[in-house]
């Protein structure tokens, strides 16, 4: 009890430097919380990507699309259990920043094989019977406040021309990582508009989405899809939805590794600043270690009473920090909008940012620590704290 | 007891310390050998620099000589290691410095107890034994106080009273009464002549201060790196 009384009232002896290593590090380990929580929201993707889920595309470039004659082929590769398939529209709603995925579907294959998207069956069956009926996810619904019936125009930018949609449906995620900012509407209504206006572009779909019957034949399904394509005028790559969104995150790989990189810089800093006040502070009371140490107290003893006490300022920090990580993060989610499909501080984070505090404190002790632990008491007594 | 016939507690035999100061070799002490029996009291003197503080030192196991030995009932603790010296000052040393060196965010009762915190007693135990030594020193109406709410005065007391709370055999103190007024240097002293006459404990205690000194039963002289008494220093005026 001694120990403790003696860690917390030393921890609270100088109020204003103590609070102010506590700003430091609240800010560090809050700072550290949310970058993070921007990488994985990079990554959201790809976490929630089926692993027997495979996604077919043309094997130039996802800009060349692929036939849809494609689809009944691709259906009759040994190991495939269902064909869908997915076109990105890429429509502007009312503002070039209100950014949100959009795509052309085919309705009842594409919710068939993405189970994790809920919809109402009242809702999904008027979406059904509307041709220009959408389904959009509930964070657009949210940021936007669209409801059931709402006029949804897009700005065409690959399909030019104004869009209108009407919101049928508003689908869910079956969990808080489910991308619930999409919106997906009836591909055979672009088709057919696209027919109407000069034929380009038609009969055609962005990539073909393919659910294998066996996670352990991913690979030879994915070699057999390709192999029936080889030598055609659209060859195919096929890879898994995982290794998909991967590679759409590649494209951005370098901004990521910055922030990341810069997360770990955050804690860095906020490591020296610890370490500085711990010297400052073991050099201040040497005196008093040494008294200890004349009373009979252990190098041990002393070194623990250092380490302790910048541990106790270093979890007082991270716990703040980490509570706060909560709050703000959402209101940086809400403040971006349908930027990232997912953000949310994931329990992985936490750990990190209880991790880099406690090793903040350790580290920060570790060198004032040390000395307070092996200087001589004559030396220690005849220091002025 | 009579002092002049019990068993030395301590022994110092042709005891050397010598510091380094920038490359050079300084020798403080020089062959000192003294004897001090259980229940004495004896006053060290001498000029600022002179080794009284280090002598301390080395006596209370808390620097170690370059030569000679220190016998303690016995053991000669200049070969005990660092944890079995640690060890030996908690149960047989109280120390009582110039500048008290209390802990300044314990009261006056923590600052007590702590010794007795390395000791297997009971909280009740020691809430007991730390009542009844700052009874001892006249500061029971203090205990919740911290060293900054005390007068110099008592804040030495309490130092006092931590130094034989867990009753030690041997108390030593450096320049008790040197950050002192007349009255609270006069209240020290008394104190710890109580200890002393009262409840035996052997003192060896360092000073400048005439009047402190007379406390003491034998007053020894150092300069120089030596050790003298005071018939010593008689002879040598007169020469």
């Amino acid at each position: 009890m001694q120990f403790l009384k003696l860690i917390l009232r030393n921890a609270l002896r100088h109020r204003l430097r103590t609070a102010l290593t506590l700003l430091g590090l609240v800010v560090a380990i809050l700072s550290f919380g949310l970058l993070q929580t921007v990488v994985d929201a990079w990554y959201a993707g790809a976490a929630g990507a089926a692993p027997t889920r495979l996604v077919t595309r043309n094997a130039v470039s996802l800009v060349f699309h692929l036939p849809l004659s494609y689809r009944d082929q691709i259906r009759a590769v040994d190991g495939v259990r269902a064909v869908s398939h997915a076109t990105w529209f890429a429509g502007i709603y009312q503002d070039p920043k209100n950014f949100f995925p959009q795509f052309a579907i085919d309705p009842r294959t594409y919710f068939a094989m993405y189970p994790e998207y809920l919809v109402a069956t009242p809702e999904f069956t008027a979406f059904l019977r509307d041709r220009k009926g959408a389904v959009i996810g509930r964070k657009i619904a949210d940021t936007y406040r669209l409801n059931i019936g709402d006029a949804l125009p897009l700005r065409g930018t690959i399909y030019p021309g104004t869009w209108e949609f009407t919101v049928r449906a508003i689908y869910d995620g079956i969990d808080t990582k489910t991308d619930t900012s999409q919106m997906f509407f009836h591909w055979e209504y672009l088709n057919e508009i696209m027919k109407r206006r000069a034929g380009r572009q038609t009969d055609q779909v962005g990539v073909y989405l393919v659910d294998v019957t066996d996670i352990d034949r991913v690979a030879e399904v994915s070699r057999a899809i390709d192999a029936v394509f080889k030598n055609s005028l659209a060859e195919t790559l096929t890879e898994t939805e995982r290794a998909f969104q991967i590679g759409f995150v590649k494209q951005t790989e370098a901004l990521v590794i910055a922030i990341r990189i810069v997360s770990y810089v955050v804690i860095v800093i906020i490591l020296a600043v610890m370490a500085n006040t711990m010297a400052m502070t073991a050099r201040e009371r040497l005196s008093e270690y040494a008294t200890l140490k004349v009373l009979g107290f252990s190098p041990v003893y002393i070194a623990a009473l250092i380490v302790g006490e910048s541990v106790a300022i270093a979890v007082i920090g991270a716990t703040i920090g980490i509570a706060l990580t909560f709050p703000v993060s959402n209101w940086f989610a809400a403040k971006v909008g349908t930027l990232f499909p997912v953000f949310e501080v994931s329990g992985e984070t936490v750990a990190l940012q209880i991790l880099c505090a406690l090793g903040v404190g350790v580290i920060a002790a570790a060198v004032p620590g040390q000395r307070a632990a092996t200087v001589k008491i004559v030396e220690g007594l005849r220091t002025i704290g | 007891m009579d002092t002049r016939t019990a068993p030395p507690l301590i022994s110092i035999r042709n005891l050397a310390k010598s510091y380094r100061r920038g490359g050079q070799i300084v020798p403080v002490l020089t062959d000192i050998t003294l004897e001090v029996r259980a229940g004495d009291f004896l006053g060290l003197m001498g000029p600022s620099g002179s080794g009284k503080s280090t002598l301390l030192n080395l006596i209370a196991g808390i620097d170690k000589p370059d030569a000679g030995e220190i016998l303690f009932d016995g053991v000669d603790i200049t070969r005990l290691s660092e944890t079995e010296l640690a060890d030996w000052r908690a149960g047989t040393v109280g120390f009582i410095f110039q500048f008290y060196n209390l802990i300044p965010v314990l009261t006056a009762f923590e600052n007590v107890e702590l010794p007795l915190t390395l000791t297997r007693l009971t909280r009740r135990e020691r809430r007991e034994h730390v009542e009844a030594a700052l009874e001892l020193v006249g500061l029971s109406d203090r205990v919740t106080h911290y060293p900054s709410e005390l007068s110099g005065g008592q804040q030495q007391r309490v130092a006092i009273a931590r130094a034989i709370i867990a009753d030690p055999r041997l108390i030593v103190a450096d320049e008790p009464t040197g950050d002192l007024d007349r009255h609270s240097a006069e209240e020290v002293l008394t104190l710890m002549d109580r200890l002393n006459t009262d409840l035996g404990k052997t003192i060896v205690m360092v000073t400048h201060d005439r009047r402190a000194a007379d406390q003491a039963h034998a007053i020894m002289y150092l300069d120089k790196g030596e050790l003298s008494t005071a018939a010593d220093v008689h002879e040598q005026s007169l020469r």
